[in-house]
């Protein structure tokens, strides 16, 4: 037998993002006794990156704005896959939830009037985000952080969890270990909420840190839980494509919200020649419309640089490949331009988008307020994750709940920008209190030490194979590479077949992976151990992805570049087979009830 | 393709030393994409906290060539790639192991400070009416992305390891944040002189030099809560003030 350390809890939240703090806050405020594992130290996980703001329909700018319109604008860029019930309640719920923010202590930025100042973003019709420059993912990281630490609540830093506990169907807790000495940890739960985030690693252009290799819905799809959408990555338009050691690294929308425009290499804004048909009414007809928006213009429509981020990455992907790409293969992201247009333009720019002003500068030895910058896609955020109840987010297996990026839903077949943060505080939230509800409705489960013993004895076995094993680092490089080339931005069906079977072989070289030194911080270990859920989401990706034979949001087929209306009514669902595999099944739309139809037709 | 030598610290809580490792650099790397391709190729249990790679979650502090900075905004054209370029982790927090060190104790000290505590919301919907002007001030503290590379260069805490007594630089711009925080209502200034040590800070300013958000942490943060703790309790006009209160 293995030696453990065992942690007794009523709630235990795994990862201490955005979604994974304020589902403790919220559990903890319940009275029950909380505990959050997080893989890495407290308020470095990857909400820090995010840097355009957070969507909340407050109408502190632009007063027509109200949760109907949010509504109706999350749903159309989903392509209608969302789980409406979701999209209703955070519509609704989002406003309380930063009004909350600020009570802790955030500190956004401001109207003249001295309110929560809200910014035009890509597929929102009115400017919906509150931010604070474009650090706002920052502010609202060491906000719930800040005051997370106050409320009684027991957080374990650098804790990766290896397995989710079960007793009968139900989840008991979670089986792990501390990066620190390695030493084994049991944490003995009555509800676990995963706020785990992404699977961003599992490519190789990617803003996601080391961190995004699919916990949670490996975990969950383990212990019996379904995951929905899985197809649908989504490609963020603008990252960074030189100097090539930062490729990927993200270059905020915000920069098109404060007038930045895309060109091609002959200086062409290359986004008015293909508008999708149901952005059409809400798109400029002008370069001169569309910077009348920018600077809040209120009769004035959206430039298409602010069309969703699926179509963006796509035109700019066309650009490429036609030959009027970049230099180093991407697209002119300009805000240099607006000194022609205002004065202290260098100035503006540095207060507006700080961050990007000192990213530039510091990594490419490039002045934004002088010249354009360089972009391309680059891997940013999963639609799909596990599947939930919109109200409680329960996940199908009874006292495990999930939250955030991690969990399916909100945002269908496409996010808009500025929806993440706000589903994180709306949705943990929500997880928080119905674990907590759970935690006080049912008895402590009984832990299985056969489950518990045959993890800690596989985690261990790279040590055994040593440096004669294979080097887990490179197992991972040629996944990302797989992943990259095979299920990237436009997918073909023999492609991800063909992805499947390199995934396979990966899988066989994992079995093999072996590592030296000790348990204590070893990062080959961790790389190791990581493998096995970079793996099983990569499969379930690719298989979702070979499923659904349609063009639709994230998801572009090459083969099947249509959309195409029989699979608008359905999600794909995938859940562990007997043999513990991947099955694949067909779930059909929910009607909607009327009253959101009638929103959603009002907002056409 | 160039190649350069890097001598990294490695070791444990006990003992350690400096390992050279050479390998291939290309143009544009930070010093962060070095230590990932040895770890990759060379040294796979190479231990290096990081998460984000973009200067914006503050997990890659190390010292490079003798100075606190952040591998991953550290260009390999700034440094002398002729000579060894030397890692070492911070010096002021206890050794975990190679660059990883132990930073537990600035969680606890912040664990300490009164928290905020915002007065009556101003609308009925919960907010509250801030202007730029006011919210501008706090929000240069509030980039601070807890790299700690200002607690690692500060000698109060570096060679006198006060730790117990002081605070440190950013637990000081914390509290600025949360004193200049127009709609907080606690009073930290008793804490600031009695139980965090401001008084032992001499305004070398080797925190602002080293600051990777470039907040002026000495001059906007440190300077105006020490005035603030001597209007308080040492100027006599407000002394005698208070007493006929």
């Amino acid at each position: 037998m293995h030696e453990f350390v065992t942690h007794e809890f009523d709630v235990l939240v795994v990862g201490a993002g955005g979604a994974g703090l304020r589902a403790a806050i919220e559990a903890s405020a319940a009275g029950v006794k909380v505990g959050v594992v997080t893989k890495s130290l407290l308020g470095k996980a990857h909400t820090v990156m995010a840097e355009g703001g957070i969507a909340a329909a407050m109408g502190n700018v632009d007063d027509r704005d109200n949760w109907r319109v949010h509504f109706a604008d999350t749903m159309r860029g989903g392509q209608y896959l969302n789980n409406w019930r979701m999209a209703e309640l955070h519509a609704k719920e989002a406003p309380a939830r930063v009004r909350e923010l600020e009570a802790w202590g955030a500190v956004f930025d401001r109207t003249k009037d001295g309110r929560i100042l809200q910014r035009n973003f890509g597929g929102h019709r009115y400017p919906r985000l509150a931010h604070v420059g474009d650090r706002t993912g920052l502010e609202m990281i060491r906000t719930l952080q800040d005051h997370g630490v106050h409320q009684g609540i027991d957080f374990h830093m650098e804790h990766t969890i290896l397995t989710l506990l079960k007793d009968g169907d139900r989840c008991v807790g979670a089986f792990g270990y501390d990066r620190e000495r390695g030493r084994f940890k049991l944490f003995h739960a009555k509800a676990v909420v995963l706020a785990t985030g992404g699977i961003g690693r599992a490519f190789k252009i990617t803003s996601n840190s080391w961190e995004y290799t699919g916990d949670g819905q490996s975990l969950a799809f383990q212990a019996g839980a379904s995951l929905l959408d899985m197809e649908f990555v989504q490609f963020h338009p603008t990252g960074m494509i030189w100097p090539p050691s930062v490729m990927g690294i993200l270059v905020t929308e915000g920069v098109r919200g404060e007038g930045g425009v895309l060109r091609n290499r002959d200086g062409k804004r290359f986004m008015f020649d293909d508008i999708p048909a149901a952005y059409k009414n809400q798109t400029a007809d002008s370069e001169e419309e569309g910077w009348r928006y920018t600077q809040g213009d209120k009769t004035a429509r959206r430039p298409p640089d602010l069309l969703t981020r699926d179509h963006v990455a796509r035109c700019i992907r066309r650009e490429v490949k036609e030959g009027r790409g970049s230099p180093h293969g991407g697209a002119f992201l300009d805000i240099a331009w607006i000194k022609e247009r205002i004065p202290n333009s260098a100035e503006h720019i540095k207060k507006k988008l700080p961050s990007m002003y000192h990213q530039f500068k510091q990594l490419a030895d490039l002045d934004i307020t002088k010249e354009p910058m360089e972009v391309g896609p680059t891997t940013h955020y999963m639609m799909g994750g596990i599947e939930v109840d919109g109200d409680t987010q329960m996940s199908t297996v009874p006292g495990l709940f999930a939250a955030g990026e991690c969990a399916a839903g909100l945002h269908g077949a496409n996010r808009l920008g500025g929806n993440s943060l706000s589903d994180l505080v709306v949705f943990g939230k929500r997880a928080g209190e119905f674990a907590a509800r759970f935690s006080q409705e049912h008895g402590a489960g009984s832990i299985n030490t056969d489950q518990v013993e045959q993890s800690a004895r596989r985690s261990l076995e790279p040590f055994e194979r040593g440096a004669a094993g294979e080097n887990p680092y490179a197992i991972q490089h040629e996944l990302q590479e797989t992943m990259q080339d095979l299920v990237g931005i436009v997918r073909t069906g023999e492609e991800m077949e063909r992805a499947l079977d390199e995934i396979g072989k990966l899988r066989a070289r994992m079995a093999k992976a072996g590592i030296t030194g000790n348990r204590e911080y070893n990062n080959g270990w961790h790389t190791a151990i990581d493998l096995h859920n970079l793996l099983t989401v990569s499969e379930i990706v690719a298989r979702a992805g070979i499923e659904r034979k349609e063009s639709r949001g994230a998801h572009f087929r090459d083969d099947y570049p249509a959309r195409d209306d029989q699979w608008g009514g359905v999600n794909i669902r995938i859940r562990p087979s007997a043999d513990g595999g991947p099955k694949v099944e067909h779930v059909p739309r929910k009607e909607m009830p009327d009253e959101l139809r009638r929103v959603i037709a009002e907002n056409k | 393709m160039a190649e350069a030598t890097f001598r990294i610290w490695r070791g444990d809580r006990e003992a350690g030393k400096f390992v050279e490792y050479r390998t291939a650099v290309e143009s544009g790397m930070v010093v962060l994409d070095v230590v990932h391709r040895i770890q990759a190729t060379q040294a796979g249990d190479l231990a290096v906290r990081w998460n984000c790679k973009a200067g914006k979650c503050g997990s890659c502090s190390a010292e490079i060539n003798g100075k606190p900075r952040l591998m991953c905004m550290t260009r390999l054209n700034e440094l002398p790639l002729e000579e060894p370029v030397t890692l070492e982790p911070m010096h002021t927090f206890p050794q975990i192991r190679d660059l990883v060190t132990d930073v537990s104790w600035n969680y606890r000290v912040k664990q300490r400070i009164p928290k905020f505590a915002p007065r009556k919301p101003d609308s009925e919907d919960g907010s509250w009416r801030m202007a730029q002007a006011d919210a501008d001030r706090v929000q240069e503290f509030r980039k601070c992305i807890e790299c700690y590379l200002c607690q690692d260069v500060c000698h109060v805490l570096r060679e006198h390891s006060l730790h117990d007594e002081f605070i440190g630089p950013r637990f000081f711009v914390y509290t600025a944040a949360l004193e200049m925080n127009p709609i907080d209502t606690a009073n930290r200034l008793g804490d600031l002189r009695d139980r965090c040590g401001l008084g032992y800070c001499n305004i070398t300013k080797c925190c602002t030099k080293v600051c990777p958000e470039e907040i002026k942490i000495t001059d906007n943060a440190i300077i105006p809560l020490k005035e603030r703790v001597v209007d308080r309790y040492y100027d006599p006009l407000q002394r005698l003030f208070r007493m006929f209160r």
